[in-house]
């Protein structure tokens, strides 16, 4: 048997495994949002954009302005750890910012659940310290809740590769501004983020898709009318069984993945020409 | 007092009221972050706590005893996400080892595109897969079983266990395989003698991105193992769905222990030689 051929044969079982497990079911899910009783047609998509335009426009408000936020807080805590001169304050932020990291986003939706409610921690801590009357005191879990809970869990990750890529730049550059008088923030807008922007779409990316493929955090906090596109795929499989809307509403959702996936190759193609 | 003396220690008190805007963005980061765990261990210990109190007012263990009693569900999905974890574990490593040896050491047409094909389950919105998994699972009666459950717990986590096992064995240095080839060791002699044991650390860490992957994963268990096959993550949803914030709160708790530990114990296996190679 020549090397090649021993290769393919040692790769054959993994690779079967992700075609027939994952791309075949994706191709199903594909074709079956245009098949209506058996037959090509477009009224999944009809019915979808009549019951769910309004949480389709909600998840992508949701999830981008999540994006925007994991991105501004991974570039805040990836810039101080590059650039921040106090070696303590530094070892702090290091150890406290990759915590929500590795906890699985079911338990943070219902961890978030019961700080944000109402009669939470969050507003009875604020209540107790005088920042808040209890009459003032509501609910974060709606629309703010899906968000501060995506933000809480996914810019650790953004964060470690964000904060990657930035110890690995050249610190001459960052010096000799520094030297000359730039401020932090000025060094870190104008010199740092250019060098990382490849890095930070792409943890970017990958977050945005994450969070368009997450059914827990919307059903255990804002189930509710407008919510997530996932949690109405789930709704329209368990209770009506109705693949063909399912299929329809997914199929929306890989769209919306993919187009922020070809933003990105295209930006990184006008880069490298 | 000179003046460079007295010129420091201003310097130092500049130095020292940083300290103000710095403890109190950490001490805010440190709420928000800690506070909601904290609300969840609270939870798991309390037996009487209701509007308008901000602490229980009675603890106890009683929630424990009751998620613990044998018709309380927590041992049969703990068991059941134990199960499926340590089976996805070695079939993920019985696919990879293999695979991530042919992409790290033979040469292969497409090896780029290889690589990337391992990516795509956690690269498109998975949910309409696992609809779909769930209805060609129903067709072979693969639904609701076992086998089945760790089927799409294996599809998930194979892209931590190819990369990781590919950088663990690209990490090796090939001239200790060709030093035993050379004094007489056979093909796979070599690879169980040598290789495998000097790519352990990595495929550890591998292993262990899978389990994590399987313990905590909800969409897949939801669809094709609910109701039949009840997993830690299932009863976490069904106990919340259900106002039970002691029962819920206790299973998080189960959730979270592994996850913590696992992540202090993983940067021991992952070295950077393996991790700068992941990927590539």
């Amino acid at each position: 048997m020549s090397r090649r051929l021993l290769g393919l044969a040692l790769i054959f079982p993994a690779l079967a495994v992700i075609v027939f497990l994952f791309i075949l079911p994706l191709v199903m899910s594909a074709v079956g949002a245009f098949q209506v009783n058996g037959a090509f047609g477009w009224g999944n998509f009809v019915k979808t954009f009549d019951l769910y335009t309004k949480d389709i426009v909600f998840s992508v408000v949701i999830i981008s302005l999540s994006t925007v936020l994991i991105g501004i807080a991974s570039i805040a805590i990836g810039g101080y750890l590059t650039l921040g001169e106090h070696p303590v304050a530094v070892a702090i932020l290091r150890w406290l910012y990759r915590w929500p990291m590795f906890i699985p986003f079911i338990v943070v939706g219902q961890i978030l659940r019961t700080f944000l409610a109402k009669n939470g921690m969050m507003n009875n801590t604020f209540i107790n310290l005088g920042l808040l009357t209890p009459i003032d005191a509501q609910s974060f879990l709606d629309w703010r809740g899906i968000v501060i809970a995506f933000v809480w869990k996914q810019t650790p990750f953004v964060t470690l590769l964000v904060a990657g890529a930035m110890a690995s730049l050249n610190r001459e550059t960052i010096d000799a501004a520094r030297n000359l008088g730039a401020s932090k923030l000025r060094v870190l807008i104008e010199i740092v983020v250019p060098q990382v922007a490849m890095t930070l779409t792409v943890g970017l990316i990958l977050s945005f898709v994450t969070m368009m493929s997450v059914l827990s955090v919307p059903l255990m906090i804002n189930a509710q009318s407008p919510t997530m596109l996932t949690a109405d795929i789930a709704f329209r499989v368990n209770s009506y069984g109705d693949y063909g809307v399912a299929n329809a509403l997914g199929l929306v959702s890989l769209v919306l993945a993919s187009s922020v996936a070809w933003i990105y190759l295209r930006a990184s193609l006008k880069e490298r020409a | 007092m000179t003046a460079a003396t007295s010129k420091s220690s201003i310097v130092n008190a500049w130095a020292a009221l940083w300290w103000l805007p710095r403890g109190i963005i950490f001490g805010l980061m440190a709420f928000f972050i800690f506070g909601p765990l904290f609300n969840m261990l609270l939870w798991t210990v309390a037996e009487k706590w209701y509007f308008p109190y901000s602490f229980p007012l009675q603890y106890g263990f009683s929630s424990w005893e009751k998620v613990f009693a044998p018709r309380g569900g927590a041992i049969e999905s703990l068991s059941n996400s134990l199960i499926v974890a340590l089976l996805t574990v070695v079939v993920s490593l019985l696919l990879a080892i293999p695979a991530g040896y042919a992409l790290a050491r033979l040469k292969l047409p497409f090896r780029s595109l290889i690589l990337l094909a391992f990516l795509i389950p956690q690269a498109f919105p998975n949910l309409t897969v696992y609809v779909n998994i769930a209805r060609i699972f129903y067709e072979i009666g693969l639904n609701g079983t076992i086998p089945g459950v760790v089927l799409v717990h294996v599809s998930h986590g194979l892209v931590y266990a190819v990369w990781i096992a590919t950088a663990a064995f690209s990490a090796i240095d090939v001239e200790l395989e060709q030093a035993a080839r050379n004094i007489g060791a056979g093909a796979m002699r070599t690879f169980m003698d040598v290789t495998l044991p000097l790519a352990a650390p990595g495929l550890m860490a591998s292993a262990i991105f899978v389990f994590l992957e399987s313990l905590d994963e909800f969409t897949g268990s939801y669809f094709v193992g609910a109701p039949d096959v009840n997993m830690l993550p299932l009863l976490l949803y069904t106990s919340a769905a259900g106002g039970n914030y002691q029962i819920a709160s206790i299973t998080a708790l189960l959730l979270l222990v592994p996850s913590l530990v696992f992540m202090l114990l993983v940067e021991r296996f992952l070295k950077a030689d393996v991790l700068s190679r992941v990927g590539h």
